[in-house]
Formats: structure tokens, C-alpha cells, sequence
């Protein structure tokens, strides 16, 4: 599919001089980014939707199950995005981030814990000493809807506080109106102000109505830089599906032959079973490869998806099912 | 006229029923796709039933567990309501239950009658002791200080019942409804050899009232569905009605790991005898609280 790209955009291609990649030219103005993002492939919503049913039905037992939970369990961004949380309540994430099964010290330590900004100093100390990273959500999130100056102000604010990844949200009203530039310019700017810590780019892919968009704001955002590219907030009715999951999967997998530049992808809010979770492993493996199945590359944004993952270890182990009782209420 | 009337019964192609599970609720046919042969008690072809698998016993208690908040939390009067509505759909296709429990059991029309009979009454009388059994078992502990001190029953949690082999409807009822009516949630293995009026039990639960999730019916092989059943961590107590010595003592060895409450099997000559509320206290807790009385004003001890 990307040689179609290539092709068309070849002569864009060989006008980059000291573009740090070989689509750069594509966001010269509002019109090449327009000219480009609506030139992708439209998207086959019944193909990717049969092709993302048809990998969930494959049959992951025993040694590869246990394989499949421990990758899962490593890769959960442990999430806790509430008006309520407490500095309490932060630290318990953290303890249980960095050893999420105390029974069992087998367990892997979770990938990060995401927070909110005024929360990562918290985050930071409770996780200290141990590979969990502190993700912070930024730029107005859930909505996005402030000036480019809060929204930066808020991302500094985050680094500064130690936060080793940004998730930041789109300006989604100005995608649905056709402003990619703005949105591409908000997302630079974002990437600056994250100095050295990775950003994860939020699309909420809910409210962006088609795949199409979707696949749009897959590339603008690898375009602009985006370290990860995130589906969803987990605060609106449709979150991560296996579908356009999928659709973003193959966005990574096609960027990086474009421009060897790879992107992580994080599904975020409702996957709640173990069963799901590895549903997304398959699709990981069979569409971007083995290269993204690590953390590095590979996020679960959730939070009680770690409990499910857990029992589901424990049975694994033991033979016997377990139960709520036996794992951390959060 | 009635003779083409005639004609076409005789013409008409029958209309088997599928029998499915009852879980959470709904009607899934087994996760494991299995169906075994049901036969009455000649040997003759009645239906197919599902062959549960673990994971339907794993399912049934995830779905017990999520009713056990609302249904434990429900007042006893509620509950007791409910449950006299479960009596009231019972009668209603008592006609079918008859037919049903003759062909299981092999008993006359008249007979098998006289069984469903007895288990609607027997719903009838469980529903009356849900708003009375905390009397009876609980109370106010006389205590030498200055405190109340209340003892209150409260329901175990989830319960795996093991329904009688042989009396398949009277005996199935009789275990059920003590579960049930104090307030747990139930996970039912019907009678292996005659499950069929447990699944039907299942549509009258669900068009009275009961919330989803509460009774949760599964057919099988007993011995198959009860082992992970007994080891489950998220199980609370165990009633062994329907096993035979030797899966007792397996099941309940299997059941000591998270302490659960086992009922063991105890021989039931006559499952239409009055039972007494031995099988509702099996599956209760007493809770006992201390409360200081005012009587001791500011001067006293301020505990």
C-alpha cells in the first residue's frame, strides 16, 4: 500500500533536503497536508472490521497464554484520570504499578502509570527506583478545548514535575473542520515543549466519526512527530476497539517503510479482559510484526484490565479460578 | 370440518424445544457447544441438553457474583415478594412442570402432580421466611456492660449448589429456594440424568422478578462442572446435595483451599417432608455487633 503513497507523492519526496524524514514536505502548507491526508486510501470498514473479528478468534493457550498475559501485564499504562484521586490513592497505583501482584513477585511491573499533571510528583516518588515510567495527561484533556498557551503551559508544568511521557488530546473540533495545519502545529509544538519526554498523541477516535479520519489523524500525527499514537481518552462512549486499532496498526507499520521512523500505539479505555488484551496482541504481531510487541512500542491504557490479567495469572498457576478478592480493589 | 382439523395435526411437523442454559440471566447455549442426550427414565429420547464446560461454571459465577450486591442488598420483604411471584409463574405452567417431571422421574400424571405441587408450595414457604429467619437466628445478646449487642445474619455470598440426582424438581427446588431466599446467589448443576425441568426452571425465573444472575442453571456431567466449581477463589460455600460419596469428598477437599462453606450431602428420604431451616442457616453468617448504650453520658467510658 505505502509504494501507492510513494508513488504519488514522489516528487514532494525528492524536493526534502534536510527533512528529517521523507514525508516532512507533505505539511509544508494547509493545502499539501489537506492534498495529502485526503489522498490516503479510503479505508474498507467491513474489511477491517472482518479482518480485525477474523484475528480475534484465534486460540492462545497454555505456554503461549502465560507468554501472552506476562507481555500484557508489561505493557498496561496503569490509568487513574478521576476528579476525585487523591495523593493516596496515586501512590496505591503506584505500588501496585511496580509490583502489580504482591503474592507473586514473578509478576512483571506495568509499563507506566498515567495521571494527571498536578499528580506526577506523587506518581514520581511512588514509583521511584523501579522501570515504571510516570505518564501524565496534558493540553486540557479530556477536551483539548483551551489556548495553545495553557495547553503548553500544562505540558511544561508535567515535565517539569518528572513525567517521563506526555499523552496529549487533539484539537479534534479543528480536525472535523479541515484545519489539519493547526492541529499538526499544535502537535509540534506540544513535542517541543515535551523536551525528552516521549509523547503519546490522543486522537479520540470516537468522536472523529469515520476511518477515514482516523487513518487521517493516524498520519498527521506520525507526521508531526507523535512518539505514540493513542486512540482514545477513555472518557467518551466508544473508546479503543479492535478495529481501529487495526487501522492504526497498519498506519505504523506503512510509516515506518515509508520513512523507517517507528511509532508506538496505545489502545486506551475498555478493554477490561484478558481475553481482549490478547485479542490486540494478535493484532499487534499480524499486522505491525514482532517489533512492536514490547513495551517500548505497545501500550494498554487501562486500569482495571490489570486486575483481569492477574486473576487470569493466578489461575494459570494455580489451576483454580481466581476471584476479586485475591487482587487490589482501585 | 373436524375431520381436516384432524388431518392436519397429524400432518404437522413437530416442534422441538432447545433446551439452553440460564445464565446471568439470558439463555446461552454452552460455551463448549456440546450438547448429551436427556432420556426418560425407559431410555427414550426426550432432548438435548447442554454439556456445560468449566468456563460455563466460570461464566455462571462471574455472573453470580455481580448479582449478589443488589439482590444481598435487596430488603428481605423484597426478596420474600420475589419469591412468591417465582410460585405464581410456577403455577401458571404447572401443566408443563407435570409433564415434565413424569417423563424424568417416571411417575403418573397424578403423581408427578403431587411433586410440582409441593414445590410451588415449597416456594411459597421459603418466601415467607425471608422477612422471618434474622428473628429466629438473630438477636439482641444479653452482655454484662454497658452495651447492645446485635447479632444479625447475613448471606455467605456465592453458592454452588449441586441439585439432587434423583428428585428432579421438588428435590432441585428444595435446594435452590433456602439459597436464594436469604439473600446469596446461587450457581445450580441440574440432576445430570434429568436436568430438564432445572432449565425450564430457569425461563420462570426469568419472567418473575428475580434479577438476572441470581440463580444461574447449568446441565452436565456433574462431576465436570462441580471441580472447578469447588475450587473457584470467588465461590463462598459449596452445597454437595447432588454428589456421590465419592466426588464429596473430593469436592470438598478441593473447597477447603478459600474455606468455603460445605453443606455435605445428607440422605433425603422424602424431599416433600418439612425441612426445617437447616438449609437456610447453612449459607448464612452471623454478624455481631457491639454498641456502646447512652447510658453512660460524658462521665463514662467514652469507647
Amino acid at each position: 500500500m505505502y509504494t501507492r503513497y510513494a508513488r504519488r507523492y514522489a516528487r514532494l519526496v525528492t524536493m526534502s533536503t534536510a527533512a528529517p524524514h521523507a514525508l516532512a514536505d507533505a505539511a509544508a502548507s494547509d493545502s499539501t497536508l489537506r492534498r495529502f491526508l485526503h489522498g490516503l486510501p479510503g479505508v474498507d470498514a467491513v474489511g477491517l472490521e472482518a479482518r480485525a473479528a477474523s484475528l480475534g478468534t484465534r486460540s492462545i493457550k497454555t505456554t503461549a497464554k502465560a507468554y501472552a498475559i506476562d507481555l500484557a501485564i508489561s505493557m498496561v499504562d496503569l490509568t487513574t484520570l478521576e476528579g476525585a484521586d487523591t495523593p493516596g490513592k496515586v501512590r496505591a497505583l503506584g505500588a501496585k504499578a511496580v509490583h502489580p501482584d504482591p503474592t507473586d513477585r514473578t509478576t512483571p511491573a506495568t509499563a507506566a502509570v498515567c495521571v494527571y499533571p498536578d499528580m506526577v510528583a506523587t506518581a514520581k516518588a511512588a514509583v521511584a527506583g523501579s522501570s515504571v515510567k510516570v505518564a501524565s495527561v496534558a493540553t486540557a484533556f479530556p477536551a483539548g478545548r483551551a489556548p495553545l498557551s495553557v495547553k503548553l503551559a500544562d505540558v511544561r508544568e508535567a515535565v517539569a514535575a518528572g513525567a517521563d511521557e506526555i499523552d496529549m488530546v487533539i484539537d479534534r473540533g479543528a480536525f472535523l473542520s479541515g484545519h489539519y495545519l493547526k492541529v499538526y502545529e499544535e502537535i509540534v509544538a506540544v513535542k517541543e515543549a515535551c523536551g525528552a519526554a516521549r509523547l503519546k498523541v490522543i486522537f479520540e477516535t470516537g468522536e472523529l466519526s469515520t476511518y477515514d479520519n482516523i487513518r487521517r489523524a493516524s498520519w498527521l500525527g506520525m507526521l508531526a512527530g507523535a512518539d505514540f499514537i493513542k486512540t482514545s481518552t477513555g472518557k467518551v462512549a466508544v473508546n479503543a476497539t479492535p478495529a481501529n486499532t487495526l487501522l492504526m496498526l497498519e498506519a505504523v507499520r506503512d510509516f515506518r517503510a515509508q520513512t523507517g521512523v517507528q511509532v508506538g500505539v496505545k489502545p486506551a479505555g475498555g478493554i477490561r479482559t484478558s481475553k481482549d488484551a490478547i485479542k490486540f496482541l494478535v493484532l499487534v504481531n499480524e499486522t505491525a510484526g514482532e517489533d512492536w510487541l514490547d513495551n517500548h512500542w505497545f501500550r494498554f491504557g487501562a486500569s482495571s484490565l490489570l486486575n483481569d490479567l492477574l486473576m487470569q495469572r493466578q489461575k494459570l498457576a494455580t489451576g483454580r479460578y481466581s476471584g476479586p478478592d485475591y487482587v487490589t480493589v482501585d | 370440518m373436524s375431520d381436516k382439523t384432524g388431518k392436519t395435526e397429524q400432518n404437522r411437523l413437530s416442534v422441538f424445544k432447545t433446551y439452553k442454559l440460564y445464565v446471568g440471566g439470558k439463555f446461552p447455549r454452552s460455551e463448549s457447544g456440546r450438547v448429551y442426550e436427556v432420556t426418560d427414565s425407559q431410555g427414550n429420547w426426550l432432548a438435548n441438553a447442554p454439556l456445560s464446560s468449566r468456563k460455563d461454571a466460570r461464566d455462571a459465577v462471574v455472573a453470580a457474583r455481580k448479582a449478589f450486591g443488589g439482590w444481598s442488598g435487596a430488603t428481605a420483604y423484597n426478596r420474600g415478594q420475589v419469591l412468591y411471584r417465582v410460585a405464581e409463574m410456577l403455577e401458571g405452567r404447572r401443566g408443563q412442570f407435570v409433564h415434565e417431571v413424569a417423563d424424568a422421574e417416571g411417575l403418573s400424571k397424578s403423581k408427578a402432580a403431587a411433586q410440582v405441587d409441593a414445590a410451588i408450595d415449597r416456594w411459597v414457604w421459603y418466601a415467607g421466611w425471608t422477612d422471618k429467619i434474622a428473628q429466629v437466628v438473630g438477636g439482641g445478646n444479653p452482655v454484662a456492660g454497658p452495651y447492645f449487642n446485635l447479632s444479625s445474619p447475613e448471606p455467605t455470598g456465592v453458592v454452588a449448589v449441586l441439585a439432587p440426582q434423583e428428585s428432579s424438581f421438588l428435590g432441585l427446588v428444595s435446594v435452590i429456594a433456602p439459597v436464594i431466599a436469604t439473600g446469596n446467589t446461587a450457581v445450580v448443576v441440574a440432576s445430570e440424568r434429568s436436568p430438564l425441568p432445572a432449565l425450564s426452571l430457569g425461563e420462570v425465573l426469568a419472567t418473575s422478578d428475580v434479577p438476572g444472575g441470581v440463580v444461574n442453571v447449568l446441565s452436565g456431567r456433574t462431576a465436570e462442572i462441580a471441580a472447578p466449581l469447588a475450587a473457584h477463589q470467588d465461590v463462598n460455600a459449596i452445597d454437595l446435595a447432588g454428589a456421590d460419596e465419592i466426588l464429596a469428598k473430593e469436592l470438598e477437599i478441593a473447597a477447603a483451599d478459600n474455606l468455603k462453606r460445605v453443606l455435605r450431602p445428607q440422605p433425603v428420604d422424602d424431599w416433600s417432608a418439612t425441612p426445617g431451616i437447616d438449609r437456610m442457616t447453612a449459607f448464612l453468617e452471623t454478624k455481631t455487633v457491639w454498641h456502646p448504650t447512652g447510658s453512660l453520658g460524658a462521665s463514662g467510658s467514652a469507647y
